[in-house]
C-alpha cells in the first residue's frame, strides 16, 4: 500500500499557517466533554498534557516513574536549536529547515521539518516565560553556542543541563494544570496495551506498578509520547526504564512502525567498563566545540600516555577528513569515523575501543576557567565515572546507541494509521529522517507538545462525538484478560536464565550485527538468531515474585519480551533497505567509508504492518518528495 | 592498560532494609556482594547482587533508579547513614565502588521522612514533592502568545543565580538528611529560582505562601538551620536559597 502523509501542498513557507487555518476547531464549551490520554511525561508528553489541559480538554496523563519530572528528556545536556538568528550569522527558518533535511540524509518529510523550524522560535519564548534559566550574556541577552551539522550558532542552552531545565519547565506547566484539575496524573503506571474499538483508538490498559493491578482507561484520543527504543542494544545512553513496549503494543494493535532501522549512535560516550554495565553515559556534543578528536597515527604509540605522543604523531581524523565541519561533523559521521579508527587498530584504552577527546588546545586558547564554566559539570561527571581528570588528560570516548529516529508512523497531524492514536516526540518517526542533528530532539519534543498537537488533535476531535466508548466496552475486558494471561505466562516459566541475561544476549546481537555497520550477512544471521533467542526466552526465563505486587523483575521481563520481537523487525527493516543513509550504514553500499544513498529505489518511508505472530510483517511505503531542498550527496567536507 | 587499573575483585557485606509493602513490618537482611570491581557503580553492584538473588529463587532488592547519570533524581538510598552515600555532589547512581574497600560492611536504607512513606524495600513515595510544586512552583504563563525571549533582559548574575537554584533534581535527599525531615532546600530552590527572574516576580508573594503551606500540610518539618540538606544534596544546592525563601516569605506578609 502507498501511504499518504496528508501533507499540505503549496509554497512550503505557507504550509503550516494554511493547514492551521484549515483545521476544524472544537469550541471552548465543548472541549471539556472530550477526554484525552497522554502516555509519557517527557518533553513531548509533558508539554502536550499541559497545553491540552489548559485548552480545556480533560486530560489523563501517565508515566512509569514516581513523578512526571523524571522522564529521560531530563538527561539531554547540550541544548535546543531555534532559528532566532540572534548572533547575526546568517541563520533563518529556511536554513534550519535546510540543515535538518540534509542532516537527516533526505529521509524526512519536508512539510513536517518546515513546521518544526517555524515553531522553533516560539519554543524559546515559551520556555523563557516559564522561567527556564537559559544562559545569558553580560548584556542580559540569550546566549548561543554551535552544535554539530550546522555552520551557525543557533543552540540555546542552560549549562550542561538543558534537557533538565526544559523538562522542569514543562513539568511546572503540567503541575499548574494538575492543580487546576484539568489534568489527572497517574504516576507509576506502565501502559501494556492499546485498546482499539471498531478500528479506533479509545483507551489503554496499564499496570499499576505499586499494586500490580491492571487498570483500564478510556478516552476520545490517545497520545503516545513514550520515547525511543535504543535500549534494544542493551548498551545505551537511555534510562534503564526506557523501552519499546508502549509503541510495540500499539504496533501489534495495527499501528505501522516506520523506519525502525534508523538509530543514532552518539559519538562521544564514556566507554563501557564491564558487561554488568548496560547504561553508558553520554558526554554532550557541545564538547566538540572545544574538544578535538584524535587517535595515535602509529600503533606503536597506543600504549603510551597521551602526553608522550607528540603533535605530529596524532591523527585528528575529523579535521583531516571533514575540514569544513571538523570536530563538529554530524553524529552519524563522527561515530563512523571513530569506529573506522578503532577498526584500523588505532583505538585507545581497554580493548582498543576508544578515541581521545582532547581539550588542551582550547585550554591554552581560552584558559581552564572558561572551559570549566562551559562544561564543568561534564568534566565532573567524567571524573566520577572514570576516575580521570579531563582537564589534564584527554577524555576517552566511544560511540553508543542514543536515539531512535524511527518510530510509529504518523501523518502530518501526528496521527497514526489508527484513527484517534497520536504519536509525539521520539516515539514517532517524522522529522529526523535517517539521522538526527544535535539539539533537535528537545526542539521536536516541545514543538509536538506545545505547538502542533493542540491544533491537530482539535481537527480530529471536532469530527467525532465525545464519550462514545467507556471502560465497560468488552474490548477493555478483553485487553485486560490478554495482559493478565501474558504476565501469568512470564511468571510461570520458572526457567534457568535471568531477564538480564537474555537482554545482554539480544543487545550483543543487535550491536554486533545491526549496530554502526550492517551487512546482508550479519542481518540474515540475526534473523535466525533472534527468533531462536525469543523461543528460548519463553521456555527458559526466570522471573521472580508475583503479578499482584511491585515487581521490577516482571516489569523488565515484559520489556525484554517486546525488545526480542522488535529486534527482529529492526533487522528486517535494515535488511530490506539496500542503501546507506544517515545512521543506517550498510557496508555493501559505501563510497570509501561515506554512506551511499539510493534515491531511485529507497527515497521513501518504510512502514511495517503487523500481520500476526506467525506471519511476516507487511511493508508499506510513503514516497518522499523534495521540492525545496534538492536531493544531493550529503557532504561535510 | 596499566596493572594498577586492573580490576581487583571485592567482596562486601550488605545490610539492607527489606519491607514487603507500605504497611508490613520491615527489617534488615544481610547479603554478600561478590566479584565487585572499583568500576562498578553502587547500583550496578546491587544489580549483581539481585542477579544472584533471582537465580537463587529469592526476591531481588527493589530500588528506584532510572537515568543512572545523576540527573533524573529517581535513585534514593541512604548508604551507611548518609543519603546518596556521602560523596560530595554525587547521587547514589554515580557513586562508584572505588570509594569502598574489600571486606567493607555497607548499610543500605530507604529515605526516612514522615512525608515519604515506604513503598517497598528501598522505594519511597515522594508525591509530597509534586504537591509542593503544584501549589505554586510555576509561572502562570499560557502556551503561546509569548513575547520574544530577548524582550526581557536578565542580567548574567541573575540568570546564573536562578540556574544554581534550578539544578535541583527533586530527589528528596534534603528531607532525608534533615533532622526535622524538612524539604526546605527543595522548596527554597524553586522559590528562589522564580523570585530571581522577572518572569517569576508577579506571583512571588502568592507562590512562597502557597508552597510553604503545602510543605507543612505534606508533613515535612521546619528548618532549624542544621544545613545537613546542603551536605547531602547531590547537586550542591546552597542553603542561601533558604535564606532567600525566608526573605520572600517575610516580604509576602506585607504584599
Amino acid at each position: 500500500m502507498i501511504l499518504d502523509g496528508k501533507c499540505p501542498t503549496g509554497p512550503i513557507e505557507k504550509t503550516w499557517d494554511k493547514h492551521r487555518f484549515d483545521l476544524k476547531l472544537v469550541n471552548p464549551a465543548n472541549k471539556r466533554k472530550y477526554n484525552i490520554i497522554v502516555v509519557g511525561t517527557g518533553l513531548a508528553g509533558g508539554a502536550a498534557a499541559a497545553s491540552l489541559g489548559e485548552l480545556g480538554y480533560n486530560v489523563q496523563a501517565f508515566c512509569y516513574q514516581d513523578t512526571p519530572r523524571r522522564a529521560h528528556s531530563i538527561a539531554a545536556q547540550g541544548g535546543i536549536n531555534a532559528a532566532k538568528a540572534y548572533p547575526n550569522d546568517g541563520d533563518s527558518v529556511y536554513r534550519l529547515f535546510y540543515d535538518t533535511i540534509k542532516g537527516g540524509d533526505f529521509r524526512a518529510r519536508e512539510a513536517d521539518v518546515w513546521r518544526l523550524a517555524q515553531v522553533s522560535n516560539n519554543i524559546i519564548d515559551q520556555c523563557v516565560a516559564q522561567g527556564v534559566p537559559f544562559a545569558r550574556d553580560y548584556a542580559g541577552y540569550l546566549d548561543n553556542r554551535s552544535f554539530g551539522g550546522a555552520q551557525v550558532s543557533r543552540t540555546f542552552f542552560a549549562r550542561g543541563q538543558t534537557g533538565q531545565q526544559l523538562l522542569l519547565g514543562a513539568y511546572s506547566a503540567l503541575s499548574r494544570q494538575i492543580a487546576a484539575g484539568t489534568v489527572k496524573m497517574y504516576n507509576r503506571r506502565e501502559m501494556l496495551d492499546l485498546v482499539v474499538v471498531d478500528g479506533v483508538a479509545k483507551g489503554i490498559t496499564c499496570r499499576n506498578l505499586i499494586t500490580g493491578e491492571l487498570e483500564s482507561y478510556a478516552a476520545d484520543a490517545v497520545c503516545l509520547c513514550t520515547g525511543g527504543y535504543v535500549n534494544v542494544f542493551y548498551l545505551s545512553t537511555n534510562a534503564m526504564g526506557c523501552s519499546v513496549t508502549a509503541n510495540w503494543k500499539a504496533y501489534k494493535k495495527g499501528a505501522y512502525f516506520a523506519n525502525p532501522c534508523y538509530t543514532q549512535i552518539h559519538p562521544t560516550c564514556i566507554p563501557q567498563a564491564g558487561d554488568y554495565q548496560s547504561k553508558l553515559t553520554l558526554m554532550s556534543e557541545s564538547l566538540r566545540n572545544d574538544g578535538r578528536c584524535w587517535v595515535p597515527k602509529n600503533k606503536a604509540d597506543l600504549a603510551k600516555h597521551p602526553d608522550e605522543i607528540p603533535e605530529e604523531a596524532r591523527d585528528y581524523y575529523l579535521e583531516r577528513k571533514y575540514p569544513s565541519f571538523g570536530n563538529l561533523a554530524p553524529r552519524d559521521i563522527a561515530s563512523r569515523a571513530a569506529k573506522e579508527q578503532c577498526d584500523d587498530g588505532r583505538g585507545v584504552g581497554p580493548g582498543g575501543r576508544g578515541v581521545y577527546l582532547d581539550f588542551s588546545t582550547a585550554i591554552k586558547r581560552v584558559g581552564a576557567d572558561t572551559i570549566k564554566e562551559r562544561y564543568g559539570n561534564l568534566f565532573e561527571m567524567y571524573e566520577k565515572i572514570t576516575d580521570e581528570n579531563g582537564y589534564k588528560r584527554p577524555m576517552r570516548m566511544y560511540p553508543a546507541p542514543h536515539y531512535s529516529m524511527g518510530g510509529l508512523w504518523v501523518d502530518y497531524n501526528l496521527q497514526s494509521n489508527i484513527p484517534g492514536l497520536f504519536v509525539l516526540g521520539e516515539a514517532n518517526f517524522s522529522v529526523h529522517g535517517a539521522n538526527r542533528l544535535g539539539a533537535s530532539a528537545l526542539m521536536q519534543g516541545l514543538a509536538d507538545g506545545y505547538f502542533v498537537i493542540p491544533y491537530t488533535i482539535g481537527g480530529y476531535l471536532a469530527g467525532i462525538k465525545p464519550g462514545t466508548v467507556t471502560t465497560a466496552d468488552p474490548e477493555f475486558k478483553k485487553s485486560t484478560d490478554d495482559v493478565k494471561a501474558y504476565s501469568r505466562k512470564l511468571l510461570s516459566i520458572n526457567g534457568k536464565k535471568t531477564v538480564s541475561e537474555f537482554m545482554r544476549e539480544l543487545g550483543g546481537l543487535m550491536w554486533e550485527n545491526c549496530g554502526m555497520a550492517r551487512t546482508e550477512k550479519s542481518l540474515k544471521d540475526n534473523l535466525k538468531k533472534i527468533p531462536a533467542l525469543k523461543e528460548e526466552f519463553w521456555k527458559n526465563v526466570k522471573v521472580s515474585g508475583t503479578g499482584g505486587e511491585l515487581n521490577q523483575d516482571l516489569e523488565n521481563a515484559g520489556r525484554t519480551a517486546d525488545f526480542l520481537e522488535f529486534g527482529e523487525l529492526m533487522c528486517r527493516d535494515a535488511l530490506h533497505r539496500k542503501e546507506s543513509c544517515g545512521g543506517h550504514f550498510r557496508e555493501e553500499y559505501q563510497d570509501q567509508g561515506e554512506a551511499q544513498r539510493d534515491d531511485v529505489n529507497f527515497c521513501y518511508v518504510g512502514a511495517w504492518e503487523f500481520k500476526g505472530e506467525k506471519a511476516e510483517p507487511e511493508l508499506h511505503k510513503e514516497p518522499l518528495k523534495f521540492d525545496n531542498v534538492h536531493l544531493a550527496v550529503r557532504s561535510y567536507k | 592498560m596499566s596493572s594498577h587499573n586492573e580490576h581487583k575483585s571485592m567482596t562486601l557485606t550488605l545490610i539492607v532494609w527489606r519491607q514487603k509493602n507500605a504497611t508490613a513490618q520491615g527489617k534488615f537482611d544481610t547479603y554478600t556482594a561478590k566479584g565487585i570491581t572499583e568500576h562498578h557503580s553502587f547500583l550496578e553492584m546491587l544489580d549483581v547482587v539481585n542477579e544472584d538473588l533471582i537465580k537463587g529463587g529469592k526476591e531481588p532488592i527493589m530500588f528506584d533508579h532510572d537515568c543512572r547519570e545523576g540527573i533524573c533524581g529517581m535513585c534514593s538510598q541512604v548508604v551507611n547513614g548518609v543519603p546518596h552515600g556521602g560523596q560530595e555532589r554525587t547521587t547514589v547512581c554515580q557513586l562508584h565502588m572505588r570509594k569502598f574497600k574489600d571486606g567493607d560492611t555497607i548499610y543500605i536504607e530507604p529515605w526516612r521522612a514522615r512525608a515519604f512513606p515506604i513503598v517497598r524495600d528501598l522505594i519511597v513515595d515522594r508525591t509530597a514533592l509534586d504537591t509542593i510544586i503544584q501549589a505554586g512552583g510555576f509561572t502562570s504563563c499560557h502556551t503561546g502568545g509569548i513575547p520574544d525571549g530577548n524582550a526581557i533582559l536578565i542580567s548574567k548574575p541573575d540568570a546564573d543565580y536562578a540556574m544554581d537554584a534550578a539544578e535541583c533534581i527533586g530527589c528528596g535527599a534534603c528531607a532525608a538528611a534533615c533532622p526535622n525531615s524538612a524539604a526546605m532546600l527543595f522548596t527554597s530552590a524553586k522559590v528562589a529560582q522564580l523570585a530571581a527572574l522577572p518572569q517569576g516576580k508577579p506571583e512571588a508573594s502568592v507562590r512562597v505562601k502557597k508552597m510553604l503551606d503545602a510543605h507543612k500540610e505534606c508533613g515535612f518539618g521546619n528548618c532549624s538551620n542544621h544545613y545537613e540538606c546542603q551536605a547531602a544534596c547531590p547537586k550542591g544546592i546552597n542553603v542561601k536559597f533558604i535564606a532567600k525563601l525566608n526573605r520572600e516569605y517575610l516580604k509576602a506578609q506585607f504584599a
